[in-house]
């Protein structure tokens, strides 16, 4: 008898706990795990630190006065360049802010993913990353002539959430699309019992390969917890091949930042609802 | 010498193209219409070694701008992670946007104000740092304005030749190479590696870039007119790279 890893949205959000820090795949408003985004916007948690390739996962987080603490390169909603939520908290001063260059966020990933305290890089250097993310220090190098690098810290995760086109009940996940993100890296940063994916839709172990190629198989229910199986669970950001990002929402969504009314009416209208009462929505 | 008359996108397009000349076979990485169709003009032309995006997870031969997935011939599978494997080893040219620029090439896209607590938050630092310390970087603006052209940056996202130079040897690999605006074509070919205009657009005058532009230039005795597409480039632009002139309406006629 294996393991069957399937359980709901709630499930895993009773997982999770406040002042967590918490991965969150994906990448801008591209294949984003909303359905467990909205799962914890119906919760009580709160003090999130939430390390993304921000898109509407950070902005919603924001507009729920969810987020503590941001770790990011950059937010943006693809279609619609800036995310108004997050530029909302940031203007505001409601959260703390810790930026990365896009490469340096990879690093943090890595060496957690590897368990090294820190990897070098370059970059950063000259810019005002380094005054801006007081977490980024240089070192001279050990090796060869000792010219200043950048130390990257480790990503200290407690809980990574993704989610895949196809899964089995084991957590073995495959995506459909062109670009894995860095789904992967994420789940094998996270600590073993905080690592959780969503699929549109749950296949035996020998259908996994199925829909796309076998290079698309790359997710590893080695770094798995829990499986949730959300038709839709992206929306309304775009799951090639499955769907195309639903623009109308999420214009909706940002028009939504214009005033604290506007905020509470889509709230009312797109989040404090169930997630299969959602997903009629949407169809309907 | 052209002979129908040439829209200012159409200049921009072809000074967009000219950062890429020399380049060889590396990442051309044009971001935004203009520069898109820019870079896709140089690789069609006088540098077709070029590889280029289709601005999503492939890099693609097709000459036109904008490609239906269906019809891309797609030489490279590259997803975003890939990008690092080009940017850290010196084999891209990318031609970013900037909210502001200033007299030594420094670029800001992550915030106007403090950055504690901004006026305007903007995207973030982006990959800003890391593709100006490792490769050419060229710049498009297509709304040249004293708020956009700035003495001093609020935020250093990409490093400009001031920060380079304090770096030292860390800063071997930085070429922050040229600015194209809807105004006309700037670099830094100083002896202090400021800003210098080093070309208008046809029916701008140095006075308007002057009067736009938030910092003192360096201007040569004469400044050139920036030049104008061949035939055959018009026809590449027109008929090939930009059938919809979706050019026309990033930058409109004057």
């Amino acid at each position: 008898m294996t393991a069957d890893k399937t359980m709901t949205a709630e499930e895993v959000v009773a997982r999770l706990r406040s002042g967590m820090t918490i991965a969150i795949g994906g990448w801008a408003s591209r294949r984003k795990p909303m359905a467990l985004v909205r799962a914890i916007l119906r919760s009580d948690l709160r003090d999130l630190t939430v390390v993304t390739h921000g898109g509407p996962d950070l902005g919603l987080l924001c507009a729920a006065g969810k987020v503590r603490r941001a770790v990011y390169a950059f937010v943006s909603l693809d279609s619609i360049p800036l995310e108004p939520h997050f530029r909302a908290a940031r203007q505001s001063g409601a959260i703390e802010d810790e930026p990365y260059d896009e490469g340096l966020f990879h690093l943090g990933l890595q060496a957690a993913a590897w368990r090294v305290p820190f990897l070098p890089s370059r970059v950063g250097l000259g810019s005002d990353l380094l005054r801006d993310n007081p977490r980024l220090t240089t070192f001279p190098s050990p090796v060869g002539s000792p010219e200043p690098l950048v130390a990257v810290p480790a990503f200290t995760l407690d809980a990574a959430l993704c989610h895949l086109n196809r899964a089995d009940r084991r957590g073995n996940a495959v995506y459909l699309g062109p670009d894995l993100y860095w789904d992967d890296l994420m789940l094998q940063a996270a600590p073993s019992g905080g690592r959780f994916i969503s699929c549109e839709r749950l296949v035996d172990t020998a259908e996994l390969a199925a829909e796309g190629c076998l290079h698309q198989l790359r997710i590893s229910r080695m770094t798995v917890d829990g499986v949730v199986e959300a038709p839709g669970g992206a929306h309304f950001t775009l799951c090639e091949p499955d769907y195309p990002r639903d623009e109308e929402v999420q214009r909706a969504y940002a028009l939504s930042a214009r005033s604290p009314e506007a905020w509470e009416s889509f709230r009312a209208e797109w989040v404090d609802l169930p997630e299969d009462e959602y997903q009629r929505k949407v169809r309907s | 010498m052209t002979s129908v008359e040439v829209t200012r996108a159409e200049v921009c397009v072809v000074a967009v193209a000219e950062c890429f000349r020399g380049d060889g076979e590396i990442l051309a990485n044009p971001i935004g219409t203009i520069p898109m169709i820019g870079g896709r003009l140089a690789r069609a032309s006088f540098e077709p070694e070029l590889c280029m995006t289709d601005g999503e997870a492939t890099l693609i031969a097709n000459d036109a701008a904008v490609v239906a997935p269906e019809d891309r011939v797609i030489e490279y599978w590259n997803p975003y992670r890939s990008m690092f494997d080009w940017v850290w080893s010196g084999r891209r040219h990318v031609m970013m946007g900037a909210s502001q620029v200033d007299r030594y090439g420094n670029q800001n896209l992550a915030a106007i104000g403090p950055y504690g607590r901004p006026v305007v938050q903007l995207l973030g630092y982006r990959g800003a740092p890391g593709n100006t310390i490792n490769d050419p970087t060229s710049y498009w603006v297509p709304n040249h304005s004293p708020k956009v052209f700035v003495e001093r940056v609020d935020t250093v996202c990409g490093i400009g030749w001031d920060r380079a130079a304090d770096l030292g040897p860390s800063a071997r690999w930085v070429d922050i190479r040229r600015v194209v605006s809807n105004l006309g074509v700037f670099d830094f070919e100083t002896p202090d590696r400021s800003m210098r205009l080093r070309s208008v657009h046809p029916g701008v005058t140095v006075d308007e870039v002057v009067t736009a532009t938030g910092f003192p230039l360096t201007l040569p005795s004469e400044v050139p007119s920036s030049r104008l597409p061949t035939d055959e480039e018009l026809r590449l632009i027109r008929e090939v790279i930009d059938p919809e002139a979706a050019r026309e309406r990033e930058v409109p006629p004057a």
